[in-house]
């Protein structure tokens, strides 16, 4: 499957990768607007881990045994037969947080006001996802990689 | 008596996580073997811990699914629903169900949970008096209630604060008896117990500990009127909830020689001691990471990940049960609260590390150098680093304190167990991220 991969060796922890992340998943679509003023406003669904000198971005691996998806009590959280990409259906979401405390990499957000996760969606109506396509140092890649699970 | 007879590859007793994920493996490797579900409750599998959603506020079946409909079509499985399973014989390979219809099965799996324990009290087993695991137990308490209702719940741990939180929500008043000294006592520790059990007294809860309820008085056309505790004191109630906790369904391998303990017998794969039979979820007594030994492990995600193992198996893809993890999350009243594996060490053998920071409270606790359990209050969302680190059974004595730091995180762990995660994999085909975004960027500016 394809998804994104981090070279900690050139990420300079800017953070642009966030921005753009929740600029893509605002409803407005606009910088400014989706910062400023919109009321819902969405979280970052990645996360830059800084310690110095270390930083790199931790995106959600769409595992191909994803533990959020087999700890998911309501069936709201699939992975994708075809795509391998691990989304939750919004409306199937209690917010009982048991995806996050089966997640290894502490991806998955809560939205609290909302009283829902909030995960990396691959951005799925781009050809590349926003945090790649926006890093400004090339230290996040889309790439594919064999994935016997899918069919 | 024989009425019909049905044959089936695979047939899967119980409708619910364990047997959801059993039907989704076999699925992925044999697509036209036969295949059946068995199930007393006469529902599509519905998420069991949503019944308290169901109470609280009616949440509709179509939002408690657990699987779209249409699963059981695009799955070819054939149901049986609203059908007890009465009979089981290993020798013929049959099932015999309560309404007379007999099914012939190759490879079965147990996945019949657990039921309510209700001990003897007197006044008990009539009116006004339910247990709490099934959505017709959620209907017949809200068909029950009225208004001014006053409940008992007796027992504080998951599925009494469970409805306990739902009554609150439909304006019952609601007291808890818990019978050891604090609620929660298995899932938390203390000092996680003392957190939710404030929270829920200032929702207005009222929770007594140290005390089991002696009797249920009853009036006038048998309606309950309180029961009486241990020590004598009165409580005044219109109903009364059992929530004591589950024990496995054996009812129907109690006469069949397939070994039990506590619950069912499996192996790490998912098998009985019959090697047709596999069993998993809340009856089967399943390898569990944290302990190092089979135990029961009564929650979703390990009746699931087992039911899946099991179809596996089944199907004939030898797979290893990986092992689960006792984890819960609770959130009541907007507190969020999990944990995972050993909380309370039994003994001092075990090292415990834990800090506090305003509003969060983080305990991990260690056995020869390696995690085996954790508490989070509050910031619950880097908690699945430290639950993965029980898992892969990872030594931390080098870098013991970081895992309760407040700025915890995966750059807190030696590189070895994130680097491999995160960098492109030699093997992959890298989409040139380059050229393309690089265009766009030009014409966008
Ligand atoms: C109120 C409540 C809240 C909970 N909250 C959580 C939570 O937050 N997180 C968590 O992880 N877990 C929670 N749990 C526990 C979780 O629901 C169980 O661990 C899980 O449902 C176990 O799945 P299972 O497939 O093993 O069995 P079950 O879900 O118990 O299903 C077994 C099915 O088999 C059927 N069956 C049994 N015997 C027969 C027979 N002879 N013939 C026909 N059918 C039969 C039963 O009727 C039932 O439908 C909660 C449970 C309750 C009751």
């Amino acid at each position: 499957m394809k998804t994104v991969y981090v070279k900690e060796e050139v990420c300079i922890g800017c953070g642009l990768c966030e921005v753009y992340c929740r600029l893509e998943h605002s409803r407005s679509k606009d910088l400014i607007k989706s910062f400023k003023r919109e009321s819902q406003q969405p979280m970052p669904l990645l996360r830059v881990e800084r310690r110095e000198p270390i930083s790199f971005a931790v995106t959600c691996r769409h595992c191909a045994e994803p533990h959020c998806v087999y700890a998911c009590i309501t069936g709201a959280l699939q992975r994708d037969r075809e795509s391998g990409i691990v989304t939750v259906d919004g409306e199937k979401c209690i917010g009982c947080w048991t995806c996050i405390l089966a997640c290894p990499f502490g991806v998955i957000r809560q939205e609290k006001g909302k009283g829902k996760i909030a995960k990396c969606d691959l951005c799925l109506a781009k050809k590349i996802p926003a945090c790649v396509d926006n890093c400004p140092n090339e230290a996040l890649v889309y790439a594919e990689v064999q994935d016997e699970t899918l069919s | 008596m024989v009425q019909s007879s049905h044959r089936f590859k695979y047939l899967i007793i119980g409708n619910s996580a364990g047997g959801i994920g059993a039907v989704e493996a076999i699925r992925e490797v044999d697509r036209p073997g036969t295949l059946a579900v068995v199930s007393d409750e006469p529902y599509p599998a519905y998420s069991r811990p949503l019944i308290a959603e169901y109470l609280a506020e009616r949440c509709p079946l179509e939002r408690m699914l657990f699987r779209p409909s249409g699963f059981y079509e695009r799955n070819k499985v054939v149901t049986f629903l609203g059908q007890k399973a009465a009979r089981l014989d290993l020798d013929e390979h049959t099932l015999a169900l309560e309404s007379g219809e007999e099914i012939r099965w190759q490879k079965l799996l147990l996945a019949t949970g657990g039921s309510p324990i209700v001990p003897p009290i007197k006044g008990a087993g009539r009116r006004g008096v339910f247990t709490f695991t099934t959505l017709d137990d959620a209907k017949a308490i809200d068909h029950y209630l009225d208004s001014q209702s006053r409940a008992v719940v007796i027992g504080g741990g998951l599925i009494g604060l469970s409805v306990t939180e739902a009554l609150c929500r439909r304006g019952v008043a609601v007291t808890v008896i818990e019978m050891k000294e604090r609620i929660l006592n298995v899932m938390l520790d203390e000092a996680a117990s003392a957190i939710e059990e404030e929270l829920l007294r200032r929702a207005g809860i009222r929770i007594i500990t140290g005390r089991t309820v002696a009797e249920i008085s009853r009036g006038a056309e048998d309606a309950v009127t309180g029961v009486t505790l241990d020590d004598g004191t009165p409580i005044p109630c219109e109903l009364v909830i059992v929530a004591i906790g589950v024990r496995p369904r054996l009812e129907l391998v109690a006469s069949t020689g397939i070994k039990i303990n506590r619950g069912v017998i499996v192996d790490h794969y998912m098998a009985t001691s019959h090697p047709d039979v596999y069993a998993c979820g809340d009856v089967a007594e399943a390898y569990d990471i944290a302990y190092g030994e089979c135990r029961l492990t009564p929650i979703w995600p390990n009746a699931y990940l087992g039911g899946r193992t099991a179809g596996f198996n089944m199907a004939g893809k030898m797979t290893k049960y990986p092992g689960g993890i006792a984890m819960n999350a609770l959130n009541y009243f907007g507190l969020d609260a999990v944990s995972a594996g050993i909380v309370n060490p039994p003994d001092d053998s075990y090292e415990v590390l834990s800090q506090r920071y305003d509003s969060t409270y983080r305990k991990v606790i260690l056995k020869k150098g390696q995690v085996v359990g954790l508490v989070f209050v509050g910031n619950i969302e880097k908690s699945g680093i430290i639950c993965n680190l029980i898992r892969d059974k990872i030594r931390v004595a080098d870098f013991k304190q970081a895992l309760v730091a407040e700025d915890f995180g995966l750059s807190l762990l030696p590189r070895e167990r994130w680097q491999p995660h995160l960098e492109v994999p030699p093997s992959a085909l890298v989409q040139a991220a380059e050229t393309e975004p690089a265009e766009e960027l030009v014409a966008g500016e």
